[in-house]
């Protein structure tokens, strides 16, 4: 995806991990219960990052791994922002600062329903700018949704800029914490910690005596991780390397040499 | 005759699909939430999350009707109801309070005048103006049942009592038989075409009028023989002159290769001078009467003449 039209890797790669683990360890779904009222729901809204999703749907069996390569042909809808034609997929996104509230209406009605199934929404730590994000902070909050656990993918970038270079963030977990949420900062790449930070989740049983309230995941993470020739580089945002470079940077991935990208990949999205 | 809360009560009683919410603007459902308990939802002054959260309820199933006033719904909101509600295509009904002249005193910054024009771009989005309670109240259950997002102007408290016919989405209803003229229209502006109709009577202009009630979908087919025949046209709508009616029609008239002269009565390039309903009409050039007026000047082949000179000025606006 990220040749022939390119995408967003850097974004993309910051949160592989991190919907690895959930995909894994955490969402109560799978291929054959996409459409099953008590599946659990995960919601991207930093949309951008949608090539880390296909890539996780696609190895989970949710559609076949081909069907990738219509990244960018009109004959499917995979394309730079998350589309719910395919399968998996629970909401379209792309423009930043909706999808917390999408979750907080599903939320809203698996509280009505009494069911116990959870709604996860993905955050980039950029997209918190946004005004609507605190709006649903605070009416999450108000709704003592504790059936809905926000993921900021602090990976410390906006799309061109550090985000304490601009509209600095920090300390992020208190802000949450007086919007009355739980708050749990962990390492975003270490599934250990991961399997740490998930684990307190609010549980029927364990905190049936504590307040209600929505939580927050900080998940620290790196921009472009595991290709050190992209990664927290600013200027890696949307990318269309070329395939001689895509070879490369497998290479690097797996750690065998360090890719040489000669490309221009800054490109204005 | 029920009011809109008491058919929304009664239809959300029957059926726990819908759910009744509000970015804290409780005005036409103040008795509600004892009635509907948890399906009652507000989500305080947040336009878009209620928006968003009402496109989630839907994925899920339920028929979210939300409340707001009708700037904040169609402007605050705007990205939420085209990206959320518009693109998933989801049955969120939405009802904007005070919209048009009826925000009286409140000033541009609550004036809803291109709520029509931008709810209608968006796709499958339907478009409802009725000009009484009388007139929602009995569509209503309808539009809960259609599949499709509605956008909803909220109407004034005072009947226009006129016999209905139909209560059918996408109906204009023929509210008065003329054949010089065929007077369009809206929303309560409707009783002030009634009383221009009456005037132009006694001057032997003899003026049709259209309720158009549904500006998406259009009720092409109920309203072309009428306006053919008459020879005239005339848009009167509280609304900016783009992308209101007086659009709608001109569209809908050159798409058809057909030429009809239309007089468009709507508020051109401008905000209106805040104050009570009555002298905001009136001092806009709003009434019956001017209406009767601006209609004889084009029979007397005379030159229109503005009521009013620009006013943006004079109310420290623009």
């Amino acid at each position: 995806m990220a040749t022939d039209g390119g995408c967003f890797i850097g974004a993309s790669l910051s949160c592989a991990d991190l919907l690895v683990y959930l995909y894994s360890e955490v969402l109560n779904v799978s291929p054959d219960r996409v459409h099953d009222p008590d599946r659990d729901y995960l919601l991207l809204s930093k949309g951008h990052d949608v090539p880390a999703l296909y890539g996780t749907l696609a190895e989970l069996g949710y559609f076949p791994k081909d069907r990738l390569k219509n990244h960018l042909r009109t004959n499917d809808s995979i394309y730079w922002h998350p589309n719910r034609a395919v399968p998996g997929v629970e909401f379209h996104s792309g423009s930043l600062g909706h999808l917390l509230s999408v979750g907080i209406g599903i939320a809203m009605d698996l509280k009505l329903r009494k069911a116990s199934n959870r709604v996860f929404v993905l955050l980039g730590d950029g997209e918190l700018n946004e005004g609507s994000v605190w709006e649903g902070m605070l009416t999450a909050a108000a709704y003592k949704l504790d059936n809905m656990i926000a993921i900021v993918d602090r990976n410390e970038f906006q799309a061109n800029i550090r985000t304490e270079a601009l509209i600095p963030l920090e300390p992020l977990s208190p802000k949450f914490e007086a919007m009355g949420w739980n708050a749990v900062r962990t390492d975003g790449h270490d599934f250990e910690a991961l399997h740490r930070a998930f684990s307190e989740l609010p549980n029927e049983s364990k905190r049936s005596n504590e307040p209600k309230k929505p939580t927050v995941i900080i998940a620290d993470t790196v921009r472009g991780k595991g290709l050190p020739g992209i990664e927290r580089r600013a200027d890696r945002w949307f990318v269309n390397f070329t395939h001689d470079e895509i070879r490369m940077l497998l290479e690097e991935l797996h750690g065998n040499a360090q890719a040489r990208l000669t490309s221009d990949t800054l490109m204005v999205r | 005759m029920k009011t809109y809360e008491e058919v929304l009560q009664d239809c959300a009683l029957a059926d726990d699909r819908i759910v009744v919410m509000t970015a804290e603007n409780r005005a036409a459902i103040r008795t509600l939430p004892p009635q509907l308990g948890e399906r009652f939802i507000d989500v305080g002054i947040a336009e878009q999350t209620m928006i968003g959260a009402a496109a989630g309820l839907a994925l899920r199933g339920r028929i979210p009707i939300v409340h707001a006033l009708a700037t904040f719904l169609t402007l605050r909101a705007f990205e939420f109801i085209r990206d959320d509600v518009g693109i998933a295509g989801l049955p969120v009904k939405l009802v904007g309070g005070v919209p048009g002249f009826l925000s009286d005193g409140n000033g541009p910054t609550h004036q809803a005048i291109e709520d029509i024009s931008l709810m209608r771009g968006i796709p499958n989005m339907q478009v409802f103006a009725p000009a009484d309670m009388d007139d929602l109240a009995s569509t209503l259950p309808t539009i809960l049942n259609s599949p499709h997002p509605c956008y909803i102007r909220y109407p004034a408290s005072t009947p226009t009592q006129v016999e209905r016919t139909v209560y059918d989405i996408g109906r204009s209803e023929h509210v008065a038989n003329g054949n010089d003229v065929t007077i369009l229209t809206y929303g309560f502006l409707l009783r002030e075409a009634l009383v221009a109709k009456r005037i132009l009577e006694q001057h032997s202009i003899s003026a049709g009028v259209i309720d158009v009630r549904w500006l998406k979908p259009f009720d092409w087919e109920g309203i072309l023989p009428l306006v053919r025949h008459s020879g005239l046209a005339v848009t009167f709508e509280d609304h900016f002159l783009t992308g209101g009616l007086f659009s709608i029609l001109s569209e809908a008239l050159v798409r058809n290769e057909l030429s009809v002269p239309v007089l468009p009565i709507a508020l051109e390039e401008r905000w209106f001078k805040p104050g009570l309903l009555p002298d905001v009409l009136a001092f806009e050039g709003f009434t019956g009467a001017h209406l009767a007026e601006r209609i004889r000047a084009r029979f007397d082949k005379r030159p229109l003449s503005p009521k009013r000179t620009v006013h943006q000025e004079a109310v420290g606006i623009g």
